[in-house]
This record gives structure tokens, sequence and C-alpha cells, in this order.
């Protein structure tokens, strides 16, 4: 009986334990904003326009979302986008990728898988060599998120 | 586990000069977000791939910061302007300080 009352308590522990870190690793729009306010340079807010971000409506499985982001720039020593931020608002952490290019790329066009714990908003901004900023987002439906457990 | 880490790449082998090309990459790596818990409930510590770096002839090309969200078993793809016969150098890092490389030539016709 004994033995059954610790085993009762630790897993009631757990179980607030685990409702606890739930509720802290959280990311929310703030969360989005002050990662990208560290890392990105640029003047002034994002506008829309020039960032096209292409995802899936409904992600059936979190654990690998394919997206792609592109940045219309000519990509030339002239006018070229200097680094692409993607960030999650629903994540544990806001952050998901950064890229930084020199006009060698030739295009700014990128692709990867993300991990979504659960529905939630995907921004990207892109800064370019100018320092002028453009952003997209959209929102992507998750049927099972993809944080481990 | 190191061992089973291996990177690969799809890049065509030949380019006109001018020709911007789409480079695939995958590397084979866990990349343990830190969130996940093992079987005695223990959180399993972060382990990910944090950095990609590529370059072709040895001017940069591009550097992706990859974070905790990024999937299992990272595929990123991005494109490269071929003005001449060079090679194309990738190298990953991990939270570890592991790295690992790879290469592949293209021939301007």
């Amino acid at each position: 009986m004994t033995r059954m009352g610790t085993l009762n308590r630790r897993s009631a522990l757990l179980a607030i334990a685990a409702v606890i870190v739930a509720r802290n690793a959280q990311a929310t729009p703030d969360g989005v904003k002050e990662w990208l306010a560290a890392r990105v340079k640029g003047k002034g807010a994002p506008k829309d326009g020039k960032v096209t971000l292409k995802a899936p409506e409904i992600a059936e499985n979190g654990n690998a979302v394919p997206v792609t982001v592109s940045v219309e720039s000519e990509m030339s020593e002239k006018s070229y986008v200097k680094a692409i931020y993607v960030a999650a608002d629903g994540n544990p952490n806001a952050g998901v990728i950064t890229w930084e290019f020199t006009p060698l790329a030739g295009k700014a066009e990128v692709q990867f898988r993300t991990r979504l714990a659960q529905t939630q908003n995907l921004v990207a901004v892109a800064e370019m060599n100018d320092g002028s900023l453009f952003t997209a987002s959209r929102e992507i439906k998750v049927t099972i998120g993809g944080c481990g457990g | 586990m190191s061992d089973d880490i291996k990177p690969r790449l799809r890049v065509p082998t030949t380019a006109k000069k001018g020709e911007v090309v789409e480079i695939k990459t995958l590397i084979t790596h866990p990349m343990e977000n830190g969130q996940r818990k093992d079987a005695d409930g223990k959180i399993v510590p972060r382990l990910i791939v944090n950095s990609m770096k590529v370059s072709y002839n040895d001017k940069p090309v591009l550097d992706a910061k990859l974070e905790q969200a990024i999937a299992a078993n990272p595929f990123l793809s991005f494109f490269l302007r071929v003005e001449e016969s060079g090679t194309l150098k990738l190298t990953w890092t991990d939270d570890k300080n592991q790295s690992w490389s790879a290469e592949s030539k293209i021939e301007v016709a």
C-alpha cells in the first residue's frame, strides 16, 4: 500500500510538472517579435509583399511540415536578399531557421521541413541588402503535434 | 551515434554559365529538440545540427542557422548561380561541435 502511495504521489507530481512545463514552453506572437527583434537588423517595420510562404494548409503530421520561402529579388551585387528569418508562434521556441545569403545564391528560394507542436502561424521576414524588410505569414493547421512527449 | 550521421547532396554535375541551379541536401541527424522525454521520464538533452554553411570555390553562398523547430534528418534546399566550374562545399555543425562536410563538382559546359 505504501508503495502504491509513493507511485501515485510521484505520478501526481509529474503530472503537475508536465502542466507547468507545457504552460511555460509556449511561444506567442510576442515571442516571435522578440526572436525577430534580436536578429533582424533592417530599418523600420516589415512591409507585406515580395515574400511568398508556401506550406500545406493542413499538416496531418506536425513532425515534418514542408515549407518553401521565396523572395522576389534579382540577387545581384546591387540588390539582393541578405537574410530570411522564419519563426512560429505556437512552438515551445519561436525560432525556426535563419538563412543568410550572398548574391552567389542566384535566387532567394529555400525549402525546409519544420516541426509544429500545434495549429499556429508561421512568419517569414526577408531583409534586403538596403535594409528594407518584407514579411509574409501563414496559418498551418496541425492534426498531430510534432514535439515529442 | 555520430557514425550514423551522413550528409547527402543532390547537385547537377553540369550547368550553363550563369545558370541558377537547385541544390538539395539532407543530413541524417535525430535533431533532439530538448523537449522529448525518454522511457524514464527524463528530458533528452537538446542536440541539433545548428548550422549549415555553403561555399562555392571557397566563396560563401549561404549560411543557415537551424533551430529546434527543424524536423529530424534536416532536408534543406536552395539555389546557386554557377558562373564557372568549381566545387560546392557544405559543412554541417551540431551542438556538440561535431561537423560533417560534403563536396560536389559542377562543370560549366
